[in-house]
């Protein structure tokens, strides 16, 4: 059993395949830097990212499967899921060591964890793109703070960018501290001071007519529901509580 | 704006809405081409309210003044409510802040009818037009089709929302007879039928030229309150059928009847609401849409019910025990949609999957197949199947034991020994 440390970039997750068939390792554990431990590993291989070797990695993927399919590996390891690397290493080794395009070979477990790892990542996606709740702040900025599950606001951009083309947003992952602002330009990636004493702070005052709308908004939320079909159970199914904080008809 | 009156009104407005329960935002492909506001390609459930129904849309009445007297109507006129109207401007400030801050996908615009049809209906009109226009919001618009409005203002709604429905409201003319003596189905049928040959025109026309402009790119829907009177299935899923096949709907809606009001000709006040039968509903217009069943494989003369412990799709499979067992690996895609506990999604997967390896127990599952159901119908690459010879009667006792049912609290089938 050897154990791999590498940055925890795609790059380097690459890199790291081209290491295990260079040296011809059979056995493998994957780390990410900042969660190397003390404990004592029997064989570790510290992974140093290299551009080269990733590109030709990458350059072999390509002839092996669809552009598609490199996509959801891409949105798969961005996403980071704890504990998933080594499921990817495995998919792309069946990858390389199968003679055809095996993409759609659901039969196969690395295959088959691929597709669910990529099917929970698109609906913590589609959740954001429903959850996010922006308010108005006084520079005409639209602000939302959201904590998804998993990384995803790298894939909101497109989303946001093509419906809201003529306000300014921002959407910021505070779990991860960082987040996606939109000029009416272009969107680029930032990261916010919140300490108190920062003047700058831009969340700092909202809108006047802001609480007018978070008002009718829980308003009219209570309005249409029907008490005569009370059902707790399914609507706790389709928002679950940890995104409650965030959801202006649950403050 | 007056905070307190808006508040006043959105809640007697939404609240008269609800009981519509077309929530959906998809099947249109407007896109944000003009530098404007919002998009509507893609569906989107932002909340979901206590009940468990996804809200997609500012879904509202513009009034619910009516000068019609529907029994089965909170708005009917001889109802002693709080009445309201929103001005133009007023729908159109709460549909442009809600969209910006992402709460709502577009507006369902419905009404109740004062003066007449056409005025009714060229105040909606004039709503979509400003936002389209003057805002240029590309959000979802679904307007309701006043019945009796004129092709004229029909044709202008169509350039205008993404989605128009009429609601038939009674599956059979007879119900509509009793419940809504005023009404009349012609009426619902006439701007059902203009907009269904102008859709198709016009798709052929933006077939043509790339430019034309779009018409009703997410189509027709419609509703049809069941529980209010005494049809069977079979009369509402047949109803549906024709309305799929002949008006080219998107969708028909079944709506569990709510008992808000006392009149002789509906239940009772305590009566609950049909929520199963309705669910049942649902699953048998799914298979319909999308699975390949025709109407009367799932409810027929000698069953004109569905059956509300199991889903239509294992009563259809327990009348037909002659199709099976089928071997998962080799069956065609359309006779593996038919069995029970197995998805389109899952369907599609084995599809997929079996062209690299005969698929065994273990792998289905991961699949995502349901074999508390399923293991009854089928045959894999296992030397392990249900040999028995079971009755229908008995899978459905297997089935049902192992199985918790959503709604069914105490099943009557189940039999207790304890």
């Amino acid at each position: 059993m050897t154990t791999l440390i590498y940055d925890g970039s795609f790059e380097g997750l690459l890199t790291a395949v081209y290491e295990i068939y260079e040296r011809k390792i059979c056995q493998i554990k994957i780390q990410k830097e900042k969660w190397l431990s003390t404990a004592l590993f029997e064989d570790v291989l510290q992974i140093h990212t290299d551009t080269q070797k990733a590109s030709r990695v990458l350059k072999a993927l390509q002839q092996k499967i669809s552009a598609a399919g490199l996509q959801r590996l891409y949105a798969a390891h961005t996403a980071g899921l704890e504990g998933e690397d080594v499921m990817l290493i495995g998919y792309i080794r069946y990858v390389f060591d199968s003679p055809q395009n095996v993409e759609e070979d659901y039969g196969n477990k690395y295959v088959l964890r691929l597709s669910e790892i990529v099917r929970k990542v698109r609906r913590e996606k589609h959740r954001m793109e429903a959850f996010v709740r922006f308010q108005k702040l006084e520079d005409e900025t639209f602000y939302a703070a959201i904590e998804p599950d998993f990384n995803v606001v790298p894939l909101l951009s497109k989303h946001f960018k093509d419906r809201y083309t003529d306000q300014k947003w921002i959407i910021y992952d505070l779990r991860r501290n960082y987040g996606i602002y939109y000029n009416l330009h272009d969107v680029e990636y930032i990261t916010l001071d919140f300490s108190v004493n920062n003047p700058s702070n831009v969340i700092s005052a909202y809108t006047e007519d802001e609480g007018l709308y978070q008002h009718l908004w829980q308003n009219y939320f209570k309005s249409v529901n029907i008490t005569a079909r009370k059902n707790t159970k399914l609507h706790m199914r389709h928002i679950p509580k940890r995104y409650w904080r965030y959801l202006t008809e649950k403050f | 704006m007056n905070a307190d009156r808006i508040t006043e009104k959105l809640n007697i407005l939404a609240d008269a809405a609800k009981y519509d329960v077309s929530c959906s935002s998809s099947g249109s492909k407007r896109k944000n081409e003009n530098k404007g506001l919002g998009n509507a390609s893609n569906g989107i459930c932002h909340t979901y309210t206590e009940d468990g129904r996804c809200v997609s849309l500012l879904k509202i009445l513009l009034t619910n003044h009516c000068i019609f007297d529907c029994a089965y109507c909170v708005s009917r006129k001889s109802n002693d409510i709080k009445r309201a109207a929103f001005t133009v401007q007023e729908v159109v400030d709460l549909t442009i802040n809600f969209y910006r801050r992402n709460y709502i996908e577009g507006l369902f615009l419905s009404s109740g009818i004062f003066h007449n049809a056409d005025y009714t209906m060229e105040r909606l009109v004039r709503i979509a037009k400003k936002l389209r226009t003057e805002h240029k919001f590309n959000g979802y618009i679904h307007l309701k089709s006043i019945p009796g409005a004129s092709d004229e203002l029909m044709r202008e709604a169509g350039l205008y929302a993404d989605r128009l429905s009429v609601n038939l409201e009674m599956p059979t003319e007879e119900g509509l007879k009793l419940l809504a003596p005023e009404k009349n189905r012609q009426d619902m049928i006439q701007p059902m039928d203009f907009l269904k040959k102008e859709i198709i025109q016009r798709t052929e026309e933006k077939a043509l030229f790339r430019k034309a402009p779009q018409f009703a790119p997410a189509g027709q829907s419609t509703q049809v309150i069941i529980g209010a009177t005494p049809e069977t299935d079979k009369q509402i899923l047949y109803t549906a059928n024709h309305f799929y096949k002949n008006f080219n709907l998107k969708r028909v809606y079944y709506s569990g009847y709510v008992p808000v009001l006392s009149d002789s000709r509906l239940p009772a006040l305590n009566t609950s609401v049909p929520m199963v039968r309705e669910n049942r509903l649902y699953q048998a217009d799914w298979l319909m849409r999308n699975y390949g069943f025709h109407v009367n494989e799932i409810v027929n003369q000698e069953h004109p019910h569905l059956d509300l412990d199991i889903d239509p799709k294992l009563g259809w499979a327990l009348r037909n025990l002659q199709v099976f067992p089928i071997d998962i690996n080799k069956a065609d895609l359309q006779l593996i949609l038919r069995v029970p506990g197995i998805g389109v999604q899952s369907a599609q997967k084995i599809v997929s999957a079996r062209q690299f390896g005969k698929l065994d127990w273990d792998q289905l599952k991961s699949i995502g197949v349901s074999l508390n159901r399923a293991k009854y119908f089928i045959t894999c690459n296992s030397r392990n199947f249900e040999r028995r010879d079971l009755t229908g009667t008995a899978i459905k006792q297997y089935i049902l034991s192992q199985s918790q049912s959503k709604y069914l609290k105490t099943s009557t089938t189940q039999l207790n020994l304890f």
